[in-house]
């Protein structure tokens, strides 16, 4: 049974974050963090488009919860530690820092403006006492190093407490300057930047289990990067035909596998997926495994493409399974097996009747992501009116439940909900022509150990958790 | 446009009985219905698909993946109706309407789009007018009308909301070859002319049946039918002109609105010119679409 642990509601209004300094840090005070999770509706009490939250993601800890947004924005959280005194405080996710990740920016060459939406965050594996993650839009990759500082030097001779620079010739003794303690300020620097070399919009960024490359990977291309060097990139897919004519086929979503650090998996726009291996050649334009089920021709409707076209692909923690998400279905492949997958699941089959109607407003192109459960054995990905789908791969069971503000007390627990699809309507249900299509959950994190899940749904973020009992 | 009492329901409910006069050489009438119904939902598709390709042109790089899986429909819903005979009918009836231009038959137009797009992203603002089936020269936008075979036989289609560039409105009614061609598609596309802005917004607000299906959200259209039908005079046509371009008035109430000067000034044009004999009413019809199209494109905007 899943309890809402808390909510998060993104602040209405921006965070201003003061000019940056010479580093390109942000800092944010812990004491304001504070202020931020009780006041969630300070200014105005509408939502502007820039809070619109457009990724989630763990660390590989769970200790940390990202969140991107669409204006370019990135808030960490960081769980509460257990402490004797206050034991029903355990496991709240409470702000850390906040930083502007991207600002939007104009290609003057082409007359575009390039959006500073976050379309993916990443995190490297902590290896010290900093915490670094990778964010992008749609064009550049920057490396956050998310650091606390507690004690700072104070006692310059040539500075004053303030900052102020001292007239030199009110110095009449020198001093050795010395470490204070401080509140603990956590900073948010940039130390790499990884750009110019995406000519499209940028949908995946995916860390190598060597913890020394990633890749990122845009409409046409994946491009494998060294974690220290800006400046230079190789390309390892490349699917632009001669001719842009005959472009019929995009990347839509890439990943590195979790343990094997030469092999990555790429999913497309006609419902592929394809397996590559680094080893065979520098660039993996030939597959090694190609991952496609069959069309089923009973079904075929010139929406058929579409709605094959996988929107997230994501390989299990073991190593051994892929999921890939399309509009209507979630599907797992055994690696081993490439001819079909070994389950699919229904996350919102209702809505094949109305394929046309979600072509004309465009909802046919949302693109969902799914997430696998600690040990591979939940899957969960979004749907519409705020709902979200889990299946239990062992029991065959599954569950939907609604991330909204009416259920949003503390420690309540989560009722499943069911949409109506036969004629009679029971309570409680909801029928299809009564779905919100306008509030879809796309994006959503599991803890990597842990049954807690953050679902963001518009500009909300919800973290839900399982009731120990 | 076409004969009075003959009635012909878009959606096959089996309400009314099978047109009369027009379908001797027709199938059987329900499986031109179920035809129809399916033509229709396939044109609309089309509409649809073309001004969501062309709408694409903003201060933001398109995204590439939609423009593709919208081009990759498209061109299934051509290769299709080319399987179909449909296309041939279509790209004639606007080659005719673009004399003047070089239009080859044989390119899809899904191919266009995209190479614009790419264009669109060498800092070209404008786009260039989608050609229907190819080339450079061809200024007038790819719109298909379906037409709709029920009562008051509505004329809306999807349009573009970009003007070409070239094509003048003014040298419609001139053309002594497209009046014979296509005597009554001037009237029609002075009207979707006018209600042509609707684009995708209007066409749910377009109610002539009642009974319409859930999918049919982007409202009537009329449909296109293929099979070419004895002719009937065209004096006959013209007399019943009135009445469907009153029917056309009370469906255009609350929707935009222009005044109608146009069909009736080339109404009178036309007549002046004497009857010529037209293949059919509803290849009339359809060619009458195909001007709607046309002129739909030419005030897209």
């Amino acid at each position: 049974a899943l309890e809402l642990l808390k909510t998060h509601i993104c602040k209405p209004s921006r965070w201003s974050c003061g000019p940056p300094a010479a580093e390109g840090n942000v800092q944010d005070e812990e004491s304001d963090t504070r202020k931020i999770n009780n006041s969630f509706l300070r200014d105005h009490n509408y939502a502007t488009e820039a809070d619109i939250i457009s990724t989630v993601e763990f660390n590989p800890s769970g200790e940390l919860l990202a969140t991107g947004d669409k204006g370019g924005r990135v808030v960490v959280f960081q769980r509460e530690q257990e402490t004797k005194s206050e034991p029903q405080r355990r496991g709240e996710y409470n702000v850390y820092s906040t930083f502007q990740s991207h600002d939007p920016e104009f290609d003057y060459l082409k007359s575009l403006e390039i959006e500073e939406k976050i379309n993916k965050i990443r995190w490297l594996p902590q290896q010290n006492a900093a915490y670094f993650l990778l964010s992008t839009n749609d064009k550049t990759v920057k490396l956050w190093k998310i650091s606390e500082r507690d004690r700072r030097p104070e006692g310059y001779n040539l500075k004053d407490e303030d900052g102020r620079i001292r007239d030199p010739s009110t110095i009449t003794s020198l001093r050795v300057p010395v470490l204070q303690n401080t509140d603990l300020m956590v900073e948010a620097t940039a130390r790499r930047v990884f750009s110019n070399a995406h000519t499209y919009h940028i949908n995946s960024i995916s860390v190598n289990s060597d913890l020394q490359t990633y890749i990122s990977t845009d409409d046409l291309r994946v491009n494998l990067w060294n974690l220290e060097i800006t400046d230079q990139s190789f390309n390892i897919v490349d699917i632009k035909p001669c001719n842009m004519e005959d472009l019929t086929e995009v990347i839509t979503a890439a990943e590195f596998h979790p343990q094997q650090c030469n092999t990555l998996a790429y999913s497309s726009s006609r419902g592929s997926v394809r397996l590559c291996d680094m080893r065979k050649q520098a660039l993996c334009d030939t597959h090694c495994k190609f991952f496609e089920e069959p069309e089923d021709p009973s079904t075929r409707s010139f929406f058929s493409e579409i709605i094959s076209s996988i929107s997230d692909i994501k390989f299990s923690h073991s190593g051994r399974f892929l999921m890939t998400r399309d509009y209507l279905t979630v599907k797992v492949w055994d690696l081993n097996m490439e001819t079909r997958p070994v389950q699919t699941y229904q996350v919102h089959d209702y809505l094949r009747g109305k394929l046309c109607s979600l072509y004309e407003n465009d909802c046919i192109f949302d693109k969902f992501e799914c997430v696998w459960n600690g040990s591979d054995s939940v899957i969960m990905t979004g749907s519409y009116n705020n709902f979200f789908r889990m299946f239990d791969r062992n029991t065959k069971k599954d569950v939907t439940l609604e991330a909204s503000r009416e259920n949003s007390k503390p420690r309540a627990i989560l009722k499943p909900r069911k949409v109506c699809v036969g004629g009679k309507r029971r309570k409680d249900e909801v029928t299809v022509d009564s779905l919100d299509f306008s509030k879809k959950i796309l994006h959503s994190a599991w803890h990597p150990q842990e049954n807690i899940i953050a679902v963001a749904a518009s500009n909300n973020l919800y973290i839900f958790q399982d009731k120990v009992t | 446009m076409f004969p009075k009492g003959t009635k012909r329901k878009f959606s096959d409910s089996g309400d009314e009985p099978a047109a009369g006069g027009e379908d001797v050489n027709q199938p059987s009438s329900v499986a031109v219905r179920m035809l129809s119904s399916y033509s229709l939902q396939r044109q609309s598709l089309l509409d649809m698909s073309l001004i969501k390709l062309q709408l694409c042109h903003m201060l933001v790089e398109p995204n590439l993946c939609r423009s593709v899986l919208i081009a990759n429909t498209v061109r299934q819903i051509q290769e299709e109706m080319t399987q179909d005979g449909t296309w041939q009918i279509m790209t004639q009836a606007l080659s005719a309407a673009n004399a003047a231009a070089q239009c080859s038959a044989d390119r899809l137009v899904a191919t266009e789009v995209l190479c614009r797009q790419t264009e669109a992203t060498q800092g070209e603002q404008v786009l260039k007018p989608f050609p229907a089936v190819g080339s450079e020269g061809c200024p007038a936008e790819e719109e298909v009308v379906v037409e709709e075979e029920g009562e008051g036989g509505v004329t809306m289609s999807t349009v573009s909301p970009q003007a070409p560039t070239s094509y003048l409105p003014g040298t419609f009614g001139m053309d002594p070859c497209w009046e014979e061609e296509n005597g009554e598609d001037e009237e029609e596309d002075e009207d979707s002319e006018e209600c042509g802005s609707g684009s995708e917004e209007g066409d749910s607000d377009r109610l002539v049946e009642d009974s319409r299906t859930a999918e049919q959200v982007f409202g009537t259209f009329e449909i296109k039918n293929p099979a070419p039908s004895p002719d009937p005079a065209l004096e006959e046509l013209f007399s019943d002109v009135d009445a469907s371009y009153y029917d056309l008035d009370t469906v255009l109430t609350g929707m935009q609105s222009a005044p109608k000067m146009g069909p009736y000034d080339l109404l009178e044009s036309l007549s002046s010119h004497g009857p010529s004999p037209l293949s059919s009413s509803t290849s009339c019809r359809s060619d009458l679409n195909e001007l709607d199209h046309i002129m739909e494109i030419i005030v897209g905007s």
